[in-house]
């Protein structure tokens, strides 16, 4: 889950990170009066969660409070990779002498946290690994001994960084690695770290991802940035259908139904689970179908959850047929979901045998599951017809249609 | 033979009270697992089907051989109970819980890698060598379990529970067996990667081939495909790769918490490329996994 810049910053600040004067504005009137109290040229910066801010034209700098109030107008509607600005960001400008990158990640292969460290900051991490590997350090750090500043000394000092700069650039890169380990972050980056020209080290951009599994457990933190947990800050905001898909989720503590997302085909989908759902929509889109959906279903959901699954997924405009289709389950019941997917039609007002394209559930209780189905007359099959196949069954009936 | 496990294991279930847990030793007695105890705190004295219940890890080790352990315990008792298992010298742990923050799995597997244990998982079935044992809820119930696994040369990894059964029923329809299947998980930090079980398969005279499913997400396709490259192997791997739509939506999470494309080297294009360099044939199809391996096996012949 991202944090926006200004989030990352309060955070930053909590931990005694060096920042510049700064405020969060929300109108031309708030800029204009944060640059005057700065009293020195600013820059404002839209508040996104996304990359290419400066590309997009959504940073720029103002010498005067007037200025400021115009430029907050003028970035604000600036759209940045697809998301509308929050807020501006209004900072005091500074004279740069020297950008520094400080990164702290995850390594799945070594499983262990990594920090990256550049004396080349500014630019993209990536390319400058690319072309001057010798500017970059990667420094693995074990996860069960205590922080200690010497894993930041030895990644800045294998930049080629060292006097003064190195022994104040210490402390600031070790407590990034306190902040990522305490809040359970996936990511803490600062880019750039700057050296002023008056020999003050300041954080001028950060960002930082903390991890959804661990949301829960810094609540106090995230109430207290003013994070709700109805912000799920994933790729795009969640439509009306998503939102209602989580509830149907919620509803009920029985199984899954989880992951709701909503696509603008005409096929609904009532797929599981995890791994059977990916499985399931290439299949639905390789055959040329055009899913109204994603989701998985899994761990025994109730009859009660499928079949509100069922109906809101029905509810969608446009969608007259849903392909009922999960791996060989284990866990899940597929008796259960066939009484659940059968009421949901019926209770959407539907002819449950005209309405399921295709039912392939095969595993636990499937006789007892191909019996409700038989009698209510709805196209079924077993594990002998495949994911792939059983998809295609469902979108040669949306053709035929 | 057989990897990981087999009819000689003895294994006990950590949080073997809860709901889930108490069906996964149904399901694995069933199946003819050894379940030597079983750990709930305050709960000592208890028994789930037969299988004593003890208040700590260490009442059952003083008494008897403990090969593995089975948790199965919420996300927030995790770690600790990773830990208990660790320190009393179990070398083989898998752990069934889902939802467990990063930070708390690479602890628990770096305390691992320190004590020359494994984990598998977490967010994972568990694993089964069919005909032998079965260690986790892989298959379900012992009649599901044995319709669709059978005892034969295939080992199966896979980041999906479920598909690691849908792969087995489907080679078993094919009239392939299996030696082990090892549900891996699917979150982003796991104790065991395709390319870290391959030595395993590769020393088991009983594996002739491997079939993967994969998905997008992390790292270890790049580090299966090295590691096949580097070490020569014997073995022909056919990989399944899903959520081939993910490529075009970035930053979106679909499927395990490890699903998600965040750079090029997360999307299906890029780690089927890389696989298939490395020799890995790559199936469009669960349905074309059989053939593709019975040719590979052919050829290797």
């Amino acid at each position: 889950m991202r944090f926006y810049e200004y989030e990352s910053k309060a955070l930053f600040a909590r931990h005694g990170l060096p920042l510049g004067h700064s405020g969060v504005a929300d109108s031309a009137v708030h800029a204009r009066e944060i640059a005057h109290q700065i009293g020195r040229p600013v820059v404002l910066k839209s508040q996104v969660l996304s990359g290419g801010r400066m590309k997009a034209g959504a940073v720029k700098f103002a010498d005067t409070p007037d200025e400021a109030a115009q430029i907050y107008d003028e970035i604000f509607p600036i759209i940045v990779g697809g998301q509308k600005a929050r807020s501006i960001l209004v900072e005091e400008k500074s004279p740069i002498a020297q950008e520094y990158y400080v990164g702290v990640t995850w390594d799945g292969r070594r499983k262990l946290p990594v920090l990256i460290f550049s004396d080349m900051g500014g630019i993209d991490i990536e390319d400058a690994a690319e072309q001057h590997p010798d500017h970059v350090s990667k420094t693995h750090f074990s996860t069960i001994l205590p922080v200690s500043p010497r894993i930041a000394k030895e990644a800045i000092s294998a930049t080629g960084v060292t006097g003064g700069a190195l022994n104040k650039l210490t402390p600031i890169v070790s407590k990034l690695i306190d902040i990522f380990l305490e809040y359970d972050l996936t990511l803490a980056e600062i880019n750039p770290l700057v050296r002023l020209e008056d020999g003050r080290f300041v954080v001028l951009d950060g960002h930082v991802d903390m991890e959804a599994e661990a949301r829960d457990q810094h609540k106090k933190l995230l109430d207290e940035l003013g994070i709700g947990p109805e912000e799920t800050r994933q790729a795009r905001p969640p439509t009306d259908f998503e939102i209602r898909g989580a509830e149907v989720d919620a509803s009920d503590h029985r199984g899954v139904a989880g992951n709701v997302v909503e696509f603008d085909g005409d096929l609904g989908l009532i797929i599981g689970a995890g791994g059977g759902s990916l499985t399931l929509f290439d299949a639905v889109r390789s055959h040329g179908g055009k899913p109204a959906n994603y989701c998985e279903i899994g761990g025994n959901p109730s009859v009660n959850k499928t079949c509100e699954l069922t109906k809101l997924v029905l509810s969608k405009p446009g969608v007259e047929k849903i392909a009922v289709m999960m791996n060989v389950v284990s866990n899940t019941r597929v008796d259960i979901v066939a009484r659940g997917v059968i009421k949901g039609c019926i209770e959407a007002g539907k002819d449950p045998s005209e309405t399921i394209a295709i039912f392939r559930i095969p595993g636990a209780w499937e006789e007892e599951g191909f019996k409700i189905l038989a009698k209510h007359k709805v196209d079924y099959c077993d594990r002998s017809v495949s994911m792939y196949d059983a998809a295609g069954r469902a979108v040669a009936k949306m053709k035929s249609a | 033979m057989s990897i990981l496990i087999n009819s000689e294991t003895t294994f006990i279930v950590q949080g073997i009270t809860g709901r889930e847990a108490v069906n996964l030793t149904r399901e694995n007695l069933d199946y003819g697992a050894k379940i030597v105890g079983g750990v709930t705190p305050g709960r000592a004295g208890r028994d789930v089907y037969g299988v004593q219940v003890y208040d700590c890890v260490r009442d059952i080790t003083a008494k008897t051989r403990v090969d593995g352990s089975v948790v199965c315990v919420p996300p927030r008792f995790t770690r600790d109970a990773v830990f208990e298992a660790l320190e009393n010298g179990i070398k083989l742990i898998v752990v069934v819980t889902e939802r467990i923050p990063r930070k708390q799995v690479a602890q628990m597997v770096e305390l691992a890698n320190l004590r020359g244990a494994r984990i598998i998982g977490p967010n994972c079935l568990g694993i089964i060598s069919p005909g032998e044992a079965k260690m986790g809820g892989v298959g379900g119930p012992a009649a599901n379990t044995k319709t669709a696994y059978t005892k034969g040369s295939i080992g199966i990894m896979s980041r999906s529970g479920g598909m690691t059964t849908e792969i087995a029923s489907t080679l078993t329809a094919a009239g392939m067996g299996q030696s082990t299947a090892v549900s891996i998980g699917g979150d982003a930090i796991i104790g065991t990667s395709y390319a870290e079980l391959m030595p395993l398969f590769e020393a088991d005279p009983q594996t002739q081939a491997i079939a993967i499913y994969s998905e997008p997400g992390g790292r270890m396709e790049a580090e299966l495909a090295e590691w096949t490259q580097e070490n020569n192997s014997r073995l022909p791997i056919v990989a399944f790769m899903a959520g081939r739509f993910m490529d075009e939506m970035p930053g979106m999470r679909f499927g395990h918490a490890g699903t998600i494309v965040e750079g090029k080297a997360d999307t299906t294009a890029e780690k089927i490329k890389r696989m298939t360099e490395a020799g890995i044939a790559v199936a469009e199809r669960i349905s074309d996994i059989p053939k593709m391996l019975q040719e590979r096996i052919g050829e290797a012949k």
